[in-house]
C-alpha cells in the first residue's frame, strides 16, 4: 500500500544518519573539512606540503608585515617586538638564558617552542587585518624570513614540510616550556598555601605598594566612573574630558586605534595634525583625499592604510573636526 | 541642643575638592550643613528654620504628572542616571583596539550576575554580528562520522542552563610587580558571570560517536578573523564544557561570541572561544599560539608554563574599593564577590586592619560551583585609616593567597594567574584607594 511505503522511507533514512539524535546535524563533506581544518599540530600533523624561501619571505614580509612589525620584525609599535634576545648558545641549549633577565622584553622568538605554532598562526591569523590571504607557500616563506631575521636559519634557506622537523630541532626555547604545575588537571596541586590565620596573624602590616604619583590620571575621569548614589561616591573629579559624537565616529571607524585625540598612537595626535595644517588653502580636500587612498609616510615609517569604504561625508566631517581641534 | 531631626542629604554626583579638604581637616560636620545647603534649603527656611527635605516638602513632577507608557523602549535600558557604568579600556595596556580588552566596572554591579551590555571583552582581531542563518558547527577528527550543524540544529538539541564566571587568564597580571590602576574595574573587571543556556560538549561528541579509546584532548576553533584555537582536555569536554548560545536569557550579544561560543567552566576565558565554527577530536594538545606564546606563565628560572588553564579561587571587596570616597562615619556594609575554578566558595573572610585579624563574612545564595558568590560583612567605620582586604576558601580547602606568598613561587613576570588577595586603603576622609599590603 502507498501510505506505509511513504510512512516507512523517511525512518530509513533517518537511520542511516540516527547519531543519537534523529535528524539533527548532517555529514560533513571533505571539501567542506578541507576548508576548515587548517590545524598543525606540533608533530606537523595537518601541515600541507609546500616551500618557502627566505628571499621569498623578504618579499612577502616586506608587502604584508612590515607596516606592522617593522622591517626587521624588532618594532614595538603596534605589536611586541618578534625577534630578538636570542644567542647563538640558545640554539644549542634550546633555552633561552634571557628570560631569567628581569629587563629584557620577551619577543616572540624567545618564546615560541614549536615552530608548527608560528605556521599555524601565521597562516590562520596574518596579517592581521587581512587573515587568511596568505597562500601555503607564502606562509613557508614568512616562517623562513622571520626565523633567518632571528638568525635561527641562514639567507639561503628553503623551508619545506619535509625539513621542518630539522627546523624545530634549531628553535632556540624549544625545551622551555613545562607542565609540572597544577592548572591543567581540575584535581591538581596547587603551588601556594595561604593558612587561614584570624586572630593576630602578623606583627606588622607591609604597604608594600599604592598607586605611583605618575599613574594617578591615567585611567580618566574616576569621577564618572562609580554610581553617584549610595554607601560611597566616586573620586573627586579631574579635568573634564570631552565626548563628541564626532569622538564616536571617529572610534567607530577605527580611526582611534591609530590616533590619540591629545597623543600618537600608530599615528599622530589629531591635535598635531591640526597644528601642522592649520591654515592652509584646501587642506580639507587634500585630507579627506588622503584618507580614501591611503597616506604616504609623511609622519613616520607606517603609512595610513587606506579607507575606501568610508562615506564621503563620514570623511568631510572626521576631517573638519580634526582641523578643527 | 534640640535638632527637629536628622536631616541629609548627601551631595549628588561626588564630593568636590572644598569638600574633602574640610573633611581632612576634620570638619565631618561642616558636611551635614553643606548638604543641607546643596539641597537648597531656601525653601525650608521661607518656612522656617529646618522645615524639612525640599525633596519631601515640594512634591517632585514625577509625583504629579503622567509618565511614559508601556513599550516606550522595546528594548529596555539602564537609567540616565546609570551611565557612569560602563565597560571601559585601560589606556595602555594595549595599541590597538580590535586586539584588546574591556574591563567589566564591578564597582557598581550587585549579586553575581553580570548585565550583559557590561561584560567583559576580549578580542584579538575585532568583533562581528554574525548572521546566524550562515554559521556552522563542524565536529571532526577522530570522530565516527564528522558532522556539521546548523543553529536550528544545535538549538533542538537537549539544553542546558548552568551559571558561570569567566575571568581571563591575565585579570589583575598588570599588578604581578606593584600597583598600576586605580580602580576595581580595572585591578579585576576582566571577569563577569551568567547562566549560560546551549548544549553540553558531550551530547555532541556522543552523536558524532567520538574515539572514546584514543581521543584524549578537543580543539576548539572560532570563526572570526584571528581563527582563534585552544586545546581543552578531554575529562574537562566531558564533565561541564558547553556550547553555548544564550547568556543571561536572550541570545550571545554580538561581543561575547553571537551566535556560538564554547563554555568552560573554571578555566581561564581564552578557552571559551567565541563564534565557534569547529571542534575537532585529537590524541595530542595542540600548541596553538594561544596556549605557546601567550597565555603562557613565565616563572623565576626562565621556564614558561604551558597549558595552566584553571583559574584558582580569588575574591575581591567590590565597595569600598579603589576610587571611591566613603561618605561618613557608621555602619557599612562591606561586599565582594569569591570564585574558584575547581568548585564552590566554602568561606570568605574580611579583614580590617590590613590582614592582621580577620572575620567571616556571609556568603548570599546560591553559591556555585564554579560561579560568583556574593558575601556581605557588617561594618562600623570609626573614621580611623583603614586596609580593608577579603580571603576566600574553597571546598578543596585551597586558601586565596597573598601577593608576596605568590611573588616567593612565581617571581613577578608570570602575567597570568594573580590570584592574590586585594588590599583597599580607607583615609581618613573616606578616600578608598589601590594598595598592597601584607
Amino acid at each position: 500500500m502507498t501510505w506505509g511505503k511513504f510512512i516507512l522511507a523517511p525512518f530509513f533514512v533517518l537511520a542511516a544518519h540516527a547519531g543519537t539524535y534523529p535528524g539533527v546535524g548532517r555529514p560533513a563533506t571533505p571539501a567542506e573539512i578541507a576548508a576548515w581544518d587548517i590545524d598543525v599540530r606540533p608533530d606537523f600533523k595537518g601541515l600541507p606540503p609546500g616551500k618557502g624561501s627566505v628571499a621569498e619571505g623578504q618579499k612577502v614580509w616586506d608587502a604584508r608585515c612590515a607596516s606592522c612589525h617593522g622591517t626587521f620584525g624588532e618594532s614595538n609599535e603596534v605589536f611586541t617586538p618578534l625577534v630578538g634576545g636570542v644567542t647563538r648558545e640558545d640554539i644549542k641549549t634550546g633555552r633561552v638564558a634571557s628570560l631569567k633577565k628581569p629587563d629584557v622584553a620577551r619577543t616572540t622568538i624567545m618564546k615560541v617552542s614549536t615552530i608548527s605554532t608560528l605556521w599555524d598562526y601565521i597562516h590562520r591569523a596574518m596579517p592581521w587585518n587581512a587573515p587568511k590571504s596568505l597562500k601555503t607557500d607564502e606562509v613557508y616563506a614568512v616562517v623562513a624570513y622571520l626565523l633567518n631575521l632571528g638568525d635561527v636559519l641562514p639567507d639561503d634557506f628553503v623551508l619545506t614540510e619535509k625539513n621542518i622537523a630539522e627546523v624545530q630541532a634549531r628553535l632556540p626555547n624549544r625545551n622551555g616550556m613545562t607542565r609540572d604545575h597544577g592548572m591543567w588537571d581540575l584535581k591538581g596541586k596547587p603551588d601556594v598555601a595561604n593558612p587561614p590565620c584570624m586572630k593576630d596573624c602578623i606583627a606588622e602590616v607591609k604597604v608594600g605598594s599604592s598607586l605611583p604619583e605618575q599613574a594617578k590620571g591615567s585611567h580618566g575621569d574616576l569621577s564618572q566612573q562609580s554610581r553617584g548614589v549610595g554607601p560611597a561616591r566616586p573620586a573627586a573629579p579631574a579635568t573634564a574630558v570631552s565626548d563628541t559624537t564626532l569622538t564616536d565616529l571617529a572610534r567607530r571607524k577605527a580611526c582611534l586605534s591609530c590616533h590619540g585625540v591629545d597623543h600618537k598612537v600608530v599615528g599622530p595626535a589629531f591635535r598635531d595634525v591640526a597644528k601642522r595644517y592649520k591654515g592652509q588653502d584646501g587642506i580639507e580636500a587634500k585630507l579627506v583625499e588622503k584618507l580614501k587612498r591611503g597616506g604616504s609616510g609623511s609622519w613616520g615609517p607606517l603609512a595610513m592604510p587606506p579607507n575606501p569604504d568610508l562615506p564621503p561625508a563620514d570623511a568631510s566631517a572626521l576631517v573638519r573636526w580634526v582641523l578643527g581641534l | 541642643m534640640q535638632r527637629a531631626g536628622r536631616i541629609q542629604h548627601a551631595p549628588e554626583g561626588f564630593l568636590d575638592p572644598v569638600q574633602i579638604a574640610e573633611v581632612q581637616a576634620g570638619r565631618r560636620d561642616f558636611l551635614r550643613g553643606a548638604f543641607m545647603a546643596a539641597a537648597g534649603m531656601a525653601a525650608g527656611a521661607a518656612r522656617g528654620q529646618n522645615a524639612g527635605d525640599p525633596a519631601i516638602l515640594e512634591l517632585p513632577e514625577h509625583s504629579k504628572a503622567l509618565g511614559q507608557p508601556v513599550a516606550a523602549r522595546g528594548y529596555g535600558l539602564p537609567s540616565q542616571f546609570e551611565k557612569n557604568l560602563q565597560r571601559r579600556e585601560s589606556p595602555g595596556l594595549t595599541r590597538v583596539g580590535g586586539s584588546s580588552v574591556s574591563f567589566t566596572p564591578l564597582q557598581g554591579l550587585f549579586g553575581i550576575i553580570t548585565p550583559n551590555g557590561l561584560h567583559f571583552e576580549r578580542h584579538h582581531q575585532g568583533w562581528w554580528d554574525i548572521d546566524p542563518h550562515r554559521h556552522r558547527l563542524m565536529v571532526m577528527g577522530m570522530v565516527r562520522e564528522a558532522k556539521v550543524y546548523t543553529m536550528d540544529d544545535l538549538m533542538r538539541l537537549p539544553a542546558v542552563s548552568r551559571m558561570h564566571f569567566i575571568e581571563c587568564g591575565a585579570n589583575t597580571g598588570m599588578e604581578w610587580g606593584n600597583v598600576a590602576v586605580p580602580t576595581v574595574q580595572y585591578t579585576h573587571g576582566m571577569l563577569s558571570c551568567c547562566e549560560f543556556t546551549g548544549v553540553k560538549l558531550s551530547t555532541l561528541l556522543d552523536d558524532v560517536g567520538f574515539d572514546r579509546k584514543n581521543g584524549k584532548f578537543v580543539l576548539a576553533e572560532g570563526a572570526d578573523g584571528s581563527g582563534l584555537t585552544r586545546t581543552v582536555a578531554i575529562e574537562r569536554a566531558l564533565d561541564d564544557v558547553m556550547v553555548a548560545w544564550a547568556m543571561n536569557g536572550e541570545m550571545l550579544r554580538p561581543e561575547n561570541g553571537y551566535p556560538l561560543r564554547l563554555v568552560a567552566p573554571g578555566i581561564q576565558g581564552v578557552s571559551w572561544v567565541k563564534w565557534l565554527r569547529r571542534i575537532e577530536v585529537g590524541d595530542q594538545p595542540w600548541a596553538t599560539k594561544d596556549e605557546t606564546l601567550h597565555y603562557v606563565d613565565l616563572m623565576p628560572d626562565g621556564m614558561l608554563r604551558q597549558y595552566s588553564s584553571i583559574q584558582e579561587c580569588k575574591s575581591v571587596i567590590t565597595t569600598p574599593s579603589g576610587g571611591q570616597t566613603l561618605l561618613d562615619k557608621g555602619f557599612q556594609n562591606v561586599t565582594g564577590i569569591a570564585w574558584s575554578g575547581r568548585g564552590r566558595i566554602k568561606r570568605v573572610d574580611v579583614s580590617f586592619d590590613g590582614g592582621r585579624n580577620w572575620r567571616t563574612a556571609r556568603l548570599e545564595s546560591p553559591v556555585l560551583p564554579k560561579c560568583l558568590t556574593r558575601f556581605n560583612i557588617d561594618w562600623v567605620w570609626n573614621g580611623s585609616p583603614a586596609i580593608l582586604q577579603s580571603r576566600a576558601i574553597d571546598d578543596t580547602g585551597y586558601v586565596q593567597p597573598k601577593i608576596n606568598q605568590l611573588r616567593a613561587v612565581r617571581g613577578t613576570r608570570s602575567i597570568y594567574h594573580n590570584n592574590a588577595i586585594q588590599s583597599w586603603r580607607i583615609g581618613e576622609a573616606g578616600d578608598v584607594s589601590n594598595v598592597q599590603a601584607y
